[in-house]
């Protein structure tokens, strides 16, 4: 079955994550289609959509702008890194006044927790698909997990990957951008949903 | 074979002849025959065979110099400054908006538009061109508010060739260093190493050239010049496409020609071969100078730009509030004409334009650093 996979191309690195879930549906050997959502009608009838790195606060306007908050929620999987992890969260510290969030998966992040771009950092993280080169840029901090959330990688003693399946969907986030280095994230995004996920 | 092996044979085959055959003589012959062939295959064979050895084999088992392994491959710990990190920043603002602000108060207006980052100076460039004199990097006071009044990446600007105006900037944490033509230039002879820097870097161009020597001295984002503060987008346009027709102009070439042009625009081969390779500049590239309305930042866009930055076009505006959300709007929708119709909708007037054909060549900005 070919999958339709989209990606939020409003504003930040969307170019990079086509990239990467191209690389990965290639290695899978599965047939996907990407699509680049730019308006509320390029939402219908994907089987799931990638919300990129950038800057919450332009991504969380735009969206609003467009009306798109709750055709979002009706996808059934989504993979959030950094900026795209922030949409997702439900509890989110250091928000600008007026910033919307899709309040999807049932974690806490800190936005730039980190602190400046002075304090972003490169590291080998171990994470429960394999071993990564993780870059974290300006990025949130994960710091707290519900009860239902897997976490899938730790830096240091802070969650950075985590996933979570609420009924029928799957909400995979990431504090770091795999799209930089690796498709192991993508891989376990596009394989969410089949039954090789509810084997593992 | 063994020299043993080689005389025995014609023995035994002696020993054969004079048991099947009576005849002395033909013991001989069939004797001296076949050791005289052996005897050719010897030295014909022989030599030819030592010297290939020389040639194609070594003489003795070279001793094997063991490879350097590869780190088991464990957590490592963080490393900061990276290239790879600085031009991981430049990444996740494409598609955005980066705006001139000159107070707190027109930073959190950006931030709210919905800008990707704010540019922190004491004058926007349209003012600095106007008041004439020497301008440099702005009060770390006003840049330490700014810092502290928003949540989005802050860039300062300091002068070219200025390193220590790029310590102060680091030393205050800003997210981005702009080592501007706006301002005055410090040094005629070199640019800032900013490879020395944990802070990413952007530069201005006009042409390729100039982006890739910038991105050898460690920029880890460029922009195109323009003519900062006239609000006229005809200099950002004829940069844009001097580049890109540059990088066209790369494809296909053979080796050679790749060297001439290294040579010519004074970068390393391997640079060239890269941009060749990606058919596109290796860092993030935006537009700058003289970008006013939402048409002009979808016109850069549509031009290849991965975002723009606003000078004075926002805060110069009749409405600069309107100005910037439109512009932000432009900017994510900008191949989507209705979208930016409706973009350009009552957001008052525009900054008042300069032509840029009545500015003496010696006051442009674009001159400036290349």
């Amino acid at each position: 079955m070919n999958m339709r996979i989209g990606i939020l191309s409003l504003q930040g690195d969307f170019a990079e994550h086509s990239h990467a879930t191209l690389s990965a549906a290639y290695r899978l050997n599965t047939p996907c289609t990407i699509v680049h959502v730019r308006t509320k009608e390029q939402l219908e009838g994907l089987d799931g959509l990638i919300m990129p790195g950038g800057e919450s606060t332009t991504m969380s306007k735009l969206l609003l702008r467009k009306g798109m908050f709750s055709e979002i929620s009706k996808i059934p999987k989504i993979l959030g890194t950094c900026a795209g992890a922030i949409m997702m969260a439900k509890k989110v510290e250091g928000a600008i006044p007026g910033q919307h969030f899709l309040s999807l998966m049932d974690i806490g992040v800190k936005r730039n927790a980190y602190g400046s771009q002075a304090s972003s950092f490169q590291m080998r993280l171990k994470t429960s698909l394999g071993d990564v080169d993780a870059t974290f840029i300006r990025a949130p901090l994960i710091n707290f997990l519900g009860e239902n959330v897997k976490p899938l990688a730790y830096a240091g003693e802070n969650p950075v990957a985590a996933y979570e399946q609420v009924g029928n969907s799957h909400y995979l986030a990431c504090a770091f951008h795999p799209e930089l280095s690796t498709t192991l994230f993508h891989e376990f995004f596009l394989k969410l949903g089949s039954n090789e996920i509810a084997q593992q | 074979m063994d020299n043993d092996v080689i005389f025995k044979i014609p023995i035994l085959f002696a020993s054969v002849h004079t048991i099947a055959m009576p005849s002395k003589r033909h013991l001989y012959c069939g004797c001296i025959i076949t050791a005289v062939s052996m005897a050719r295959k010897k030295i014909f064979k022989g030599p030819m065979q030592q010297r290939r050895q020389r040639v194609f084999a070594p003489q003795q088992p070279q001793p094997e110099i063991p490879l350097r392994q590869a780190q088991p491959q464990q957590p490592s710990s963080p490393v900061f400054g990276t290239f790879d990190v600085k031009s991981g920043l430049a990444q996740m603002l494409k598609g955005g908006v980066i705006m001139d602000v000159t107070n707190a108060a027109q930073a959190r207006i950006a931030e709210d538009a919905g800008a990707v980052a704010v540019m922190a100076l004491e004058r926007v460039p349209s003012d600095i061109r106007k008041d004439g004199g020497v301008a440099r990097m702005s009060d770390p006071l006003m840049i330490k508010e700014i810092l502290a009044s928003v949540s989005i990446p802050v860039m300062a600007k300091c002068r070219i060739g200025h390193f220590a105006e790029a310590q102060i900037l680091q030393s205050l944490n800003v997210d981005f260093i702009d080592e501007s033509e706006v301002l005055t230039p410090a040094d005629e002879q070199f640019h800032i190493n900013k490879h020395e820097f944990t802070v990413p870097f952007v530069c201005g161009c006009k042409n390729l050239g100039e982006a890739l020597r910038r991105i050898h001295e460690g920029a880890a984002m460029m922009r195109t010049k323009g003519e900062a503060g006239t609000g006229n987008i005809v200099e950002a346009i004829r940069h844009i496409r001097a580049v890109n027709s540059s990088i066209a102009s790369l494809a296909n070439r053979r080796n050679v020609e790749y060297e001439r042009m290294a040579q010519e625009m004074r970068v390393p081969y391997q640079l060239v071969l890269t941009t060749a390779k990606l058919g596109r500049l290796p860092v993030v590239n935006f537009a700058a100078g003289g970008i006013a309305t939402p048409a002009d930042a979808s016109m850069c866009m549509q031009l290849g730009c991965d975002g723009v930055f606003v000078g004075s076009g926002i805060f110069k505006s009749s409405e600069p509030e309107k100005r910037a959300e439109a512009i932000v709007n432009a900017v994510a929708n900008f191949a989507d004409a209705r979208a930016l119709a409706k973009a350009s909708e009552g957001i008052g007037e525009a900054m008042r334009g300069l032509d840029v054909k009545e500015i003496p060549h010696q006051n442009r900005f674009s001159f400036r650093g290349v």
